[in-house]
């Protein structure tokens, strides 16, 4: 028997898939209903399936989410809600996954960018996204990004010319806010950048107000020859949102994606990064920071695959749990045969601020090639009482001596994020999330 | 004359096993006072004890510091009343910046004692006098708290937030261990350039060199847990040539030996 949530999809998805961007398109909307049928029929992975194993669903699973905000274009929110320091260019803002024209800012775009809504591009000319949106979820599929596949008629489209360097960061702001029901929400982007082409992406997701909204959001990156990405996502959502995300990422040969993380908010949220380094040469840093608190279930997976040789991956992630704080790391590197000279390194180091906090980390590493650098390790622990003491011994107070530690501690993976204004904001955001952070920093 | 610290019939437990067995000990303000003994006399635990570590239990006695009972403190209250240990192993904390971490400490310090916080422009003119007379160099401020530091440098740097500090007691744990002379010298100086008739110190030290450099009033030796002989500086002298099995026969029987 289906389950309320799944039930709650499939009876309203009729209606909805009619009015999406890009309903009547034969070959969009056959996808949409074989996915919605996917959906329906397998349901929500359960505690059997081994990449849900410590992401339990069964609490998602009794709820019930009303698909498509009719009101998204109408509900107030302020600019001041998610504009970041430094970050003044290209703008896209959606709300319950809806575009919002009025909050987005997409006039003078820099030569060489192309940035709209996938709504306005599904309706113009849909057949350049058949491609992206025909993989639907034939490799790692599950539920959320099925579901995604089904009922995402918005998002970002962004495409940069080969060879063009844009220097301003784009920034793609997702926002949820108070609505009567809770609302399920699914968005799509598509970012291609052209060989030697470079761009700066920020990836935000906002709460304006309480709220237990889900959202689902999928992202196809493609970089082809030696172009380089910088991503930074800050994941600030409503304490009570929930969140799936998947990122799927193909780098070719000598493309450079460094892609930096803050997990602060939700309260369920997960996010996959898939990642295909398939040229020669190509190369992945990641860096991120989740810090679950309260009752938050941040988990963050990563599936890197070394196809091509003197591929490179350098993971480092870093995880401070809080309260009931519960966190998620998997880290899984392959090295598939053939792909000689790959050097992958991976280190996830964890903090247990309380002793009802919990975090699982796994960090696994497949090998089949030959001549191979790799390294991975990963850790839980408490702050070091000899630093403790010695912080205290000269003055400061407990609680201040174990916020400045945690910062420390968490700051590694932001060091070298390259925007310095943008650095310095999110540093104070940590320190903000930190239990006496506001009185520290 | 009041005492500044006044510890009577000290005794402390580490892990359940009595490490201080009933010490005593008088230090005045402007006392420049050395307690010497052997390795697992108890030297370390008594320092650690004084600045309020976590894992020590005083079972029996009292510390009085200026009047008030020092072991109802934590650690920062201590620091704030004017009480420094200078660690043995000062310890590395990677990603705290220096310099954060010596504004954060004195102010927190300041705001304590309900004294105006110094912003940074006027922190810095500060460091800067006082990293002079430690002869340290100014690009250890931007370094990490102790991070790479050769052993000498961590011992300076000990030396260079007392003088920042500004404590009304200073107790130094071991500061001369794996020092070669001219950095022994260096710490000597800085901690002579800080001798004030309201400041008081309490050197604690395996070996005799140290006091060649900084000239102690008073040289106690503790041996098994308490102090077994008290002197001028000349005791440090005979210890030098006699050893502590010396101490062990001349003074109270400090165990098996």
């Amino acid at each position: 028997m289906a389950s309320p949530f799944v039930e709650a999809q499939a009876e309203r998805a009729p209606d909805v898939l009619a009015r999406l961007p890009g309903a009547g398109l034969p070959w969009l909307d056959a996808l949409r209903r074989e996915q919605l049928e996917a959906f329906v029929r397998e349901g929500l992975p359960g505690a059997r399936n081994e990449a849900w194993k410590y992401t339990a669903l069964r609490a998602l699973e009794r709820r019930a989410f009303l698909t498509g905000d009719a009101e998204a274009a109408a509900r107030a929110v302020d600019i001041s809600d998610f504009v970041l320091p430094g970050v003044d260019g290209p703008r896209l803002v959606f709300v319950h996954g809806v575009f919002r024209a009025d909050l987005s800012s997409l006039d003078a775009l820099p030569e060489g960018l192309r940035l709209h809504p996938l709504s306005q591009a599904l309706v113009e000319d849909a057949e350049p996204l058949r491609f992206f949106l025909s993989r639907g979820g034939e490799q790692a599929a599950d539920a959320f990004t099925r579901l995604n596949a089904a009922l995402a008629g918005d998002g970002m489209v962004l495409r940069v010319a080969q060879g063009a360097r844009i220097d301003a960061p784009v920034h793609l702001v997702q926002i949820g806010t108070p609505a009567d029901e809770d609302l399920a929400w699914h968005a799509r982007n598509i970012v291609e950048l052209g060989e030697d082409a470079s761009l700066t992406l920020i990836e935000h997701h906002v709460g304006t107000g309480p709220h237990k909204h889900l959202g689902t959001q999928v992202s196809d990156i493609v970089l082809h020859a030696r172009a380089k990405l910088a991503w930074i996502g800050l994941q600030e959502a409503a304490d009570g949102a929930l969140l799936m995300r998947r990122d799927r990422v193909r780098l070719d040969a000598n493309a450079h994606a460094r892609v930096h993380a803050m997990e602060l908010g939700g309260s369920l949220v997960r996010r996959e990064l898939d990642a295909e380094l398939r040229g020669e040469g190509a190369r992945l840093d990641t860096r991120g920071v989740f810090l679950p608190g309260g009752r938050q279930h941040l988990d963050t997976r990563l599936d890197i695959r070394h196809v091509a040789k003197h591929t490179a991956t350098d993971a480092l992630w870093r995880g401070v749990a809080d309260q009931r704080g519960r966190g998620v790391f998997h880290g899984a590197i392959t090295v598939a045969e053939g792909a000689d000279g790959a050097d992958a390194a991976l280190s996830n180091k964890n903090l247990l601020l309380s002793p009802h906090a919990e975090i699982d980390t796994q960090p696994v590493l497949e090998i089949y090639a030959d001549e191979v650098m790799a390294a991975h390790g990963a850790t839980v622990g408490q702050l070091d009482e000899r630093a403790l003491f010695y912080l205290r011994s000269r003055g400061l107070p407990a609680v201040a001596a174990r916020t400045l530690l945690t910062l420390a501690f968490c700051r590694a993976a932001l060091d070298d994020l390259d925007h310095e204004a943008l650095c310095e904001h999110l540093g104070e955001r940590l320190a903000e999330r930190l239990p006496g952070g506001e009185t520290a920093a | 004359m009041t005492a500044m610290l006044k510890i009577e019939n000290l005794h402390a437990r580490v892990e359940g096993k009595e490490i201080l067995k009933g010490l005593s000990l008088e230090i005045g303000p402007g006392e420049v006072h050395a307690i010497m003994g052997p390795n697992g006399a108890g030297k370390s635990t008594l320092g650690n004890v004084l600045s309020g570590r976590d894992g020590y239990e005083v079972t029996e006695g009292s510390v009085t510091y200026m009047g008030q009972d020092l072991l109802a403190l934590e650690p920062e209250e201590r620091a704030a009343a004017g009480v420094f240990l200078a660690f043995q192993y000062p310890v590395e904390i990677p990603g705290v910046n220096n310099t954060y971490f010596l504004r954060a400490a004195y102010n927190a310090q300041r705001k304590a004692r309900g004294e105006s916080e110094l912003d940074s422009m006027e922190f810095l003119k500060l460091v800067r006098e006082k990293l002079k007379v430690m002869n340290l160099s100014t690009d250890l401020l931007n370094r990490a708290v102790n991070e790479g530091f050769s052993g000498g440098e961590k011992k300076r740097n000990e030396i260079f937030q007392m003088a920042l500090l500004e404590p009304k007691l200073a107790i130094l744990d071991e500061t001369d261990s794996g020092l070669d002379i001219d950095a022994l010298k260096q710490v000597a100086e800085g901690v002579n350039a800080q001798r004030d008739p309201q400041r008081s110190f309490l050197l604690i030290t395996h070996y005799q060199r140290l006091l060649d450099y900084i000239e102690p009033d008073f040289v106690h030796v503790l041996a098994d847990g308490r102090i077994v002989e008290s002197g001028d500086k000349t005791l440090a002298h005979k210890l030098e040539e006699h050893g502590y099995a010396w101490v062990a026969e001349h003074g109270e029987p400090a165990g098996a030996a």
